[in-house]
């Protein structure tokens, strides 16, 4: 039978609660309460006036074909940005693990990219793949490869991806490097003394015991990457060529802010917010049963 | 030393309140900063030093699209500018927006400040004039694009740099001769949707919207899918695939390439020439915006892009007489002359244009009136008298997105203008909804 304490009183619950509760009312459900109310309208952008639609919006948009590409780019882009943050980041972590001296320098020196804002990251990038003064670029034009991120989708989209991932890798190699930490010493060694060579004890026990913290970064990497490479994008692309980096949040800013149209704006948001909401609902269900706390 | 600034700050600070009192204080909003916000910030000294009544307060609010995001989140939380500027593209929204803002022609009926609406260059004042003619906006910085031609470059490749550029049929020609003559970058343009759709619609006198370029009603829709547009963009594109026309970018990103030396043509706006005569090496020129000879009427005229000020409602009888005072002072011949020689913007009235030419600016800074003459040949047309499109900043970028399609090779003129169309007449009608 499960054990249950029960405290007496309520007020003491619903006062440690309160802060919590205060600050999702403030920052959370008043503003998706107001952006499902305003996705119902069209308004003028000065809010002089605005007409009911009901869901107009909504049917305007997933009438877009260009809307409902912007999915398919968004899941391009945020799968890679997360394959591209965690591999290297659980690399570097494994390496750093295994130094005995320095591993204080080679830490802070990488997270230190983690303290740059994500549209000076993305300046950053823009000017190394710069088509016309980029040192990158003018090694690949040196090497026979025409860089041109301006015209080429492809070449775009990696840009983007390569620029949000490697802030990010930071910040999964601190996570990383702290779980790989608390791997137990003694299970290590006893596999050792049994033959087990570092790659296969890499497989069979710390890949598994990482298995949480993985399971958490891969859930806030793929928010990251719906939600905060908007900089990135602005700053190196625009969404474009074309609508090749046009993800979901970047036309919600298009719209919104270009256009002033906020009622399409507004329907994109509780759109996205339900994407976002239904994404983690299902890493809960189908990939949190795989992970060994 | 450290006492007579603590006394300067105690006077300073008792004299204070009572400047405050007896000046009214109007803000003004704007989107420049380098060279042309400090410009800006010497008007607006200049202004308030030349009177006592009012104070005018500038502040930058970041570029255009931001200043407009900024003024329209303003009103609604009731702390709107005195002054908004806004660029020609956000002109419909701004137009459309009734309650939010004050013509401009009624504010200076009502401060009575000197203002004389014929004073105004048409084809400036035109494209933020109502249909009735009355003023709404007061023009601000107008620019138009304008051929300007690396001369260095052109003898290099074995071009005779005099060579006749007026028409594309002719540029096509010198590319042809500069690309064999080794040139790798014959032709870069800034601004691609204003200098090669929109401008080149006005040029030629074909319409790019219906209703009059949007100027008769809302229910406008997009006509850039038409043939004299096709024909250009197809060349266009045939100078992209064959290496003579570099694409650098949706703005302005080709200027830096120009001044660098890199290309021999550059279709940018007339106001890129304090940049260039700034930084380039080698001898260069401006010419008019080349047209295709025998296709509509080119040249008709083009037309302006840049900013205008709008006057926002909302504020005391008293601040909108400052507003009228200091409109008036912007307009003034002196202010506008130096304006436009200082920043190669063009003037918006004619006495200005005139004062500057008496002074002999033009012929010390030959071509500098190129756009002048261009925009004021012939009267403006239906066609080339501005465009009026709600949404029009987001349209520009549907057709940014198109003409990358073409420059890419994978889409044809005719199919990423049809495109373009489909896409902004679909905004065209949101914009009509929401302004119904």
């Amino acid at each position: 039978m499960e054990k249950r304490v029960t405290f007496r009183g309520w007020w003491l619950p619903v006062l440690l609660i309160a802060p919590q509760v205060l600050v999702s009312a403030v920052f959370f459900f008043y503003p998706a309460g107001q952006a499902i109310y305003q996705s119902l309208f069209i308004p003028d952008p000065f809010g002089l006036s605005s007409q009911f639609v009901g869901l107009g919006n909504f049917k305007y948009l997933f009438g877009d074909r260009f809307y409902r590409a912007a999915f398919g780019t968004t899941a391009v882009f945020s799968i890679l940005v997360t394959l591209c943050s965690m591999i290297p980041a659980l690399f570097l972590a494994v390496i750093a693990d295994r130094l005995i001296k320095g591993s204080g320098v080679y830490r802070t020196m990488l997270i230190w990219p983690y303290a740059v804002a994500p549209a000076i990251a993305g300046v950053l990038w823009l000017f190394m793949f710069n088509t016309r003064v980029g040192v990158v670029s003018w090694y690949l034009g040196n090497l026979g490869y025409d860089w041109n991120h301006v015209l080429n989708g492809n070449e775009a989209m990696g840009l983007v991806v390569v620029a949000s991932a490697w802030g990010r890798i930071s910040y999964n190699f601190l996570f990383f490097f702290a779980a790989l930490q608390a791997v137990p010493r003694s299970v290590i060694e006893a596999a050792a003394i049994d033959g087990a060579r570092f790659w296969r004890r890499f497989w069979t026990i710390v890949l598994p015991l990482l298995s949480p913290t993985t399971f958490f970064l891969l859930v806030v990497n793929i928010v990251y990457s719906f939600f905060e490479t908007f900089g990135v994008i602005h700053t190196i692309t625009s969404g474009g060529p074309q609508q090749s980096t046009t993800i979901l949040v970047y036309k919600v800013f298009a719209d919104g802010f270009v256009g002033q149209d906020l009622g399409s704006s507004s329907a994109q948001s509780v759109i996205l917010l339900f994407v976002v909401g239904l994404l983690t609902i299902i890493q809960f269900k189908f990939i949190e049963k795989r992970v060994h706390y | 030393m450290k006492k007579s600034i603590i006394g300067a700050l105690a006077v300073s600070t008792m004299l204070t309140p009572v400047a405050a009192m007896a000046e009214t204080e109007v803000q003004f909003w704007h989107a420049f900063t380098g060279r042309l916000g400090e410009l800006v910030k010497a008007q607006v000294e200049e202004f308030n030093a030349s009177q006592d009544d009012y104070v005018v307060v500038e502040s930058h609010k970041g570029n255009y699209s931001e200043t407009l995001n900024a003024g329209i989140a303003a009103f609604r939380a009731g702390e709107q500018p005195h002054i908004l500027m806004v660029f020609e593209v956000g002109t419909a929204t701004m137009m459309a927006a009734k309650g939010a803002v004050r013509p401009v022609y009624e504010v200076m009926e009502q401060s009575g400040a000197t203002f004389d609406p014929d004073a105004y260059i048409g084809a400036v004042k035109g494209y933020y004039t109502s249909t009735d003619g009355d003023m709404l906006s007061l023009p601000f910085n107008s620019s138009t694009p304008v051929l300007w031609v690396n001369r260095d470059a052109m003898e290099a490749a074995g071009v005779d740099p005099d060579t006749d550029l007026s028409t594309w049929q002719n540029v096509g020609a010198a590319m042809d001769a500069l690309k064999a003559g080794g040139e790798e970058c014959s032709l870069v343009t800034a601004w691609q949707s204003w200098i090669h759709l929109e401008n080149l619609s006005a040029y030629h006198d074909v319409p790019f919207a219906s209703q009059d370029n949007g100027f008769a009603g809302l229910d406008t829709e997009l006509m850039l899918n038409g043939e004299a547009q096709v024909a250009h963009l197809t060349a266009m594109g045939e100078w992209a695939k064959d290496g003579k026309f570099i694409y650098t970018g949706r703005r302005n990103e080709g200027g830096a390439n120009f001044r660098a030396g890199d290309c021999a043509l550059f279709t940018e706006s007339s106001a890129g020439y304090a940049g260039i005569k700034a930084e380039a090496q080698f001898d260069f020129d401006v010419r008019p915006l080349p047209y295709w000879e025998g296709v509509g009427n080119a040249p008709q005229n083009t037309i302006i892009g840049g900013a205008s000020l709008w006057v926002m409602e909302g504020h005391e009888d008293a601040e909108y007489k400052g507003v009228g005072e200091f409109l008036s002072f912007l307009s003034s011949s002196d202010v506008q002359a130096k304006w436009h020689q200082d920043t190669g913007y063009l003037p918006i009235t004619i006495e200005a244009g005139e004062a500057t030419r008496a002074a002999g600016f033009y012929d010390e800074n030959p071509g500098t009136d190129v756009a002048v003459i261009q925009m004021t040949a012939n009267e403006p047309t239906a066609n080339s008298k501005g465009l009026r499109l709600g949404s029009f900043d987001q349209i520009r970028t549907i057709i940014d997105e198109e003409l990358e399609g073409i420059w890419a090779g994978d889409k044809t003129a005719q199919e990423a203008m049809d495109s373009a169309k489909e896409r902004g007449d679909a905004l065209l009608r949101r914009f009509e909804a929401a302004n119904r």
